[in-house]
């Protein structure tokens, strides 16, 4: 019963059932097709965060600075490309490069003293958290930065495959989804059939074995901080594809909601163990709660209400079940 | 306990086990590692609920639903994995649980009194106000022993008191048991080593398959017989014949002058393919750090390291793996293995590249290597895919094994290979130590077991602070002089 297949499966008919019992609650609002779009775009930001904070969580660390990132790469991106004096698909890739650049630099700062001084990544990531959000704020004089470029918009708020599904009355996938579907897709691949994401699993379960082993623990740990900030750089240029503008303030708590993906999705923090595809589920989940709670009018203060205490019960209804099979 | 039962699943770990252990008596309790004894005293203990069958405490049945009880009855559990504080001192780790209060505050004095007086009446010193993880294991488990008399236990457990212990604080262990025997203290005592229960024990009983096969005074089992008992058929001679090293036979590591940041100063010694060296030495003396040296755990300040003539430059335990250098360390679970990973996945851990294409890695080819390893190392488990947790211990050592044994290593440095591993896997370790010297390997071993480094070493080098002391031949390596070369008195 401990077979990742079975888990999966399982959760796919719990997830299935919850959807029917949500859609009869919605009085059928839920299960259309321009709502189940809706939620989609709404966890991307979310679930693409929650991909690089998985890596990190494996290695038993934590990555608190990724909702800061989010707003520095955002308005740095801005900026860049208001004044690169580039278009077009050329300006879209330029500046996302930029953006994951930024973040992955904050990722290799919350690194170093991690893997060179065995300082709590914590503590770093709460500095990184700390100074990001405030360079953000100072390069953007405190306002949001506006692009003076509508080659986002496309990126931001258009669909793929819209000829395809127009027939079908629908208006297509959002870009921002299939971005968000192929970094679930890559980064699981990575997790579990590279040698890195091996290691990344080994120094969670055993960093002296896995050192003892041969494996560079050091860059192993350092490229995970990388991956997270890069991941926020990604988060940050949708973000902004969306708004059309880097904002210094759309980040606040989204580590926190980064984490819960994590947890709810079944990954330990004591590290060891996790899958990017349970991250992936556990940001829907929180997804399809918020978008529920929307639907049927519940106020923002209950939401808080209720969104902690299903967080609560996923981790709880994990670790039962984890030992009912382990009897 | 008469008739105790315990299943897990899949797994009838005790069927109907009785063991009766009188008062002032030491019990010795003996038998592979998945036997059932540490589920038996887990049951003593309250650590675990049996199935079936019945205890009994002076006479008066009892029922047990958790450690509480266990200690309300006066019985007390020493782990082999100590259970104290490691923050808290040698008093707070005493009383922990029963501290002495006034009002709403602890009474600090009391405690220190209670600590003193059991501590005195055991004739027995220990520095009290140190914090327990600074403590050697001699002290820690003294503590331990302390902590289980402050709870009035009159029946005390000990899970492999010896392993980690040195000759001199094993008599001195030896002693105090034999005064608490005296005050009425009744003692279980599980042991590996075989040698030292006749110095300790009153009864012997042995435990296969989770039956208890046979209880006797201690004066009338032999150990070639306690041997037959607990593997259930006669093992070969305790260890294997060692196969001549060829005369012209290359020299596979060469040491020389090393030293490192702790407790090797300047080690000296070659290794030849096809030899086994045995590094003999107290606890403490500079084996495992000369070891860890050689292959990278810790990083050496200086000397020279070469292996097959070519001089190795060794900046952590990548570079000497390249260079064909494989550690086999001390404590499996904190060190060799992934716990919570699969048996393919620590197999192939150390050489992960070999079994990969480019970044990805080749499921197949790491389901071959790993199946093959499983059959040649008879390693027993369910399949390449079981946790490693879920083995037992001698089966964790063969993983590790397997680890290494998969990459062209031509130098193995075996630390305590046999340590809590039970007699029938030892000999599949000796026997494995052997088909490596045919395929050429050199190999060190550092053992705390004289009769493993006399029986399984071509040569024999004493460490002591640091340095190689001694040299001797295996036909001159008898225990007398090892020990007194380790102590560094004449012999």
């Amino acid at each position: 019963m401990n077979r990742p297949i079975v888990r999966i499966a399982l959760a796919i008919v719990a997830f299935v059932v919850l959807v029917i019992v949500v859609n009869a609650f919605t009085g059928g609002d839920f299960l259309t097709a321009g709502n189940l779009t809706n939620v989609l775009r709404q966890i991307t930001y979310n679930a693409i965060l929650a991909v690089g904070q998985t890596f990190v969580i494996i290695t038993a660390g934590i990555d608190l600075s990724v909702g800061s990132l989010i707003e520095l790469t955002g308005v740095v991106m801005a900026q860049f490309a208001n004044a690169s004096g580039l278009s077009g698909p050329l300006l879209v890739l330029v500046t996302t490069l930029v953006g994951i650049a930024v973040g992955g630099g904050a990722g290799l700062i919350n690194a170093l003293p991690v893997v060179r001084l065995n300082l709590p990544p914590f503590i770093t990531t709460l500095a990184m958290m700390l100074m990001a959000r405030g360079l953000a704020f100072h390069l953007a004089n405190g306002r949001p930065v506006p692009l003076n470029s509508d080659a986002f918009t496309t990126l931001g708020t258009g669909y793929a495959l819209h000829d395809l599904l127009a027939p079908l009355g629908l208006p297509g996938i959002p870009w921002v989804v299939t971005v968000m579907i192929a970094v679930v897709v890559v980064f699981a691949i990575v997790l579990n059939r590279t040698r890195f994401g091996r290691y990344v699993l080994a120094i969670g379960g055993n960093e002296e074995a896995a050192r003892l082993a041969g494996v560079n623990v050091a860059l192993v740990k350092t490229l995970v901080y990388v991956i997270s900030g890069a991941c926020a750089g990604l988060a940050g240029m949708l973000l902004m594809a969306r708004f059309q503008s880097g904002s210094p303030n759309t980040g606040i708590g989204s580590e926190l909601q980064s984490i819960a993906a994590v947890v709810v999705g079944g990954t330990s923090l004591m590290g060891g163990r996790g899958s990017i595809v349970a991250t992936f589920f556990g940001a829907l989940l929180i997804g399809v709660l918020n978008n529920v709670m929307n639907l049927i009018g519940i106020d923002s203060y209950t939401q808080d209400i209720v969104l902690g205490a299903v967080i609560l019960l996923a981790v709880m209804a994990e670790e039962i079940r984890k030992r009912v099979f382990a009897k | 306990m008469t008739g105790i039962e315990k299943s897990f699943p899949g797994v009838r770990a005790l069927d109907g086990v009785s063991l009766d252990v009188r008062a002032g008596e030491v019990h010795a309790l003996v038998g592979e590692n998945g036997a059932g004894k540490s589920t038996l005293m887990k049951i003593l203990a309250g650590a675990h609920i049996a199935d079936g069958g019945s205890i009994a405490v002076d006479g008066v049945p009892v029922t047990m639903s958790g450690p509480k009880d266990a200690e309300r009855l006066g019985i007390g559990m020493i782990y082999q994995e100590f259970n104290l504080v490691p923050d808290l001192g040698v008093i707070e780790n005493i009383v922990l649980g029963i501290e002495p209060v006034r009002g709403w505050l602890l009474d600090r004095a009391a405690a220190g009194e209670r600590a003193r007086a059991i501590l005195g009446d055991l004739g027995i010193r220990l520095p009290l106000d140190r914090p327990a993880r600074r403590l050697s294991v001699a002290e820690q488990q003294l503590t331990e022993i302390a902590k289980a008399l402050v709870r009035h236990a009159r029946l005390i457990v000990m899970d492999e008191p010896t392993a980690a212990l040195t000759d001199r604080e094993t008599d001195a262990l030896f002693a105090l048991i034999a005064k608490l025997k005296a005050q009425g203290v009744a003692f279980v005592y599980i042991s590996h080593r075989l040698e030292e229960l006749p110095r300790i024990a009153d009864r012997i009983t042995v435990i296969r398959d989770g039956k208890a096969i046979e209880t006797r005074p201690i004066a009338e089992m032999p150990q070639a017989e306690m041997v037959r008992l607990m593997v259930g058929r006669p093992l070969d001679a305790q260890f294997p014949a060692l196969p001549p090293v060829a005369s012209d036979a290359p020299v596979r590591l060469a040491v020389r002058d090393l030293r490192a940041a702790v407790n090797v100063n300047g080690v000296s010694f070659e290794v030849r393919a096809g030899e086994i060296v045995g590094l003999a030495g107290l606890v403490g003396a500079g084996r495992t750090e000369t070891v860890r040296a050689i292959a990278g755990a810790d990083v050496p300040t200086g000397g020279e390291i070469a292996v097959d003539g070519r001089v190795v430059r060794v900046s952590g335990p990548r570079s000497a793996i390249e260079a064909g250098i494989a550690l086999i360390t001390e404590d499996r679970k904190a060190q060799g293995l992934v716990l919570g990973m699969n048996v393919r996945e620590n197999t192939t851990l150390a050489h992960l590249a070999d079994y990969s294409r480019g970044p990805f890695i080749d499921h197949a080819a790491e389901l071959a290597i790993t199946t093959t390893e499983i059959a040649e190392l008879r390693i027993r488990t369910p399949s390449s895919e079981q946790t490693v947790r879920n083995l037992s211990g001698g089966n964790q050592q063969k993983v590790v094994l397997a680890k290494w044994m998969t990459g062209d290593a031509r130098v193995f440095l075996f630390d305590e290979p046999t340590r809590g591993v039970d007699v029938g896997a030892k000999a599949e370790i000796y026997a494995l130590m052997l088909q490596l010297l045919a395929r050429g390997a050199g190999i060190v071993m550092v053992s705390s077991e004289l009769p493993e480094v006399l029986g399984m070493a071509h040569r024999v080098l004493v460490v002591r602070a640091g340095t190689i002391v001694a040299e001797f031949a295996r036909d001159d390596a008898t225990p007398a002089r090892v020990i007194a070369a380790a102590a560094g008195v004449a012999a």
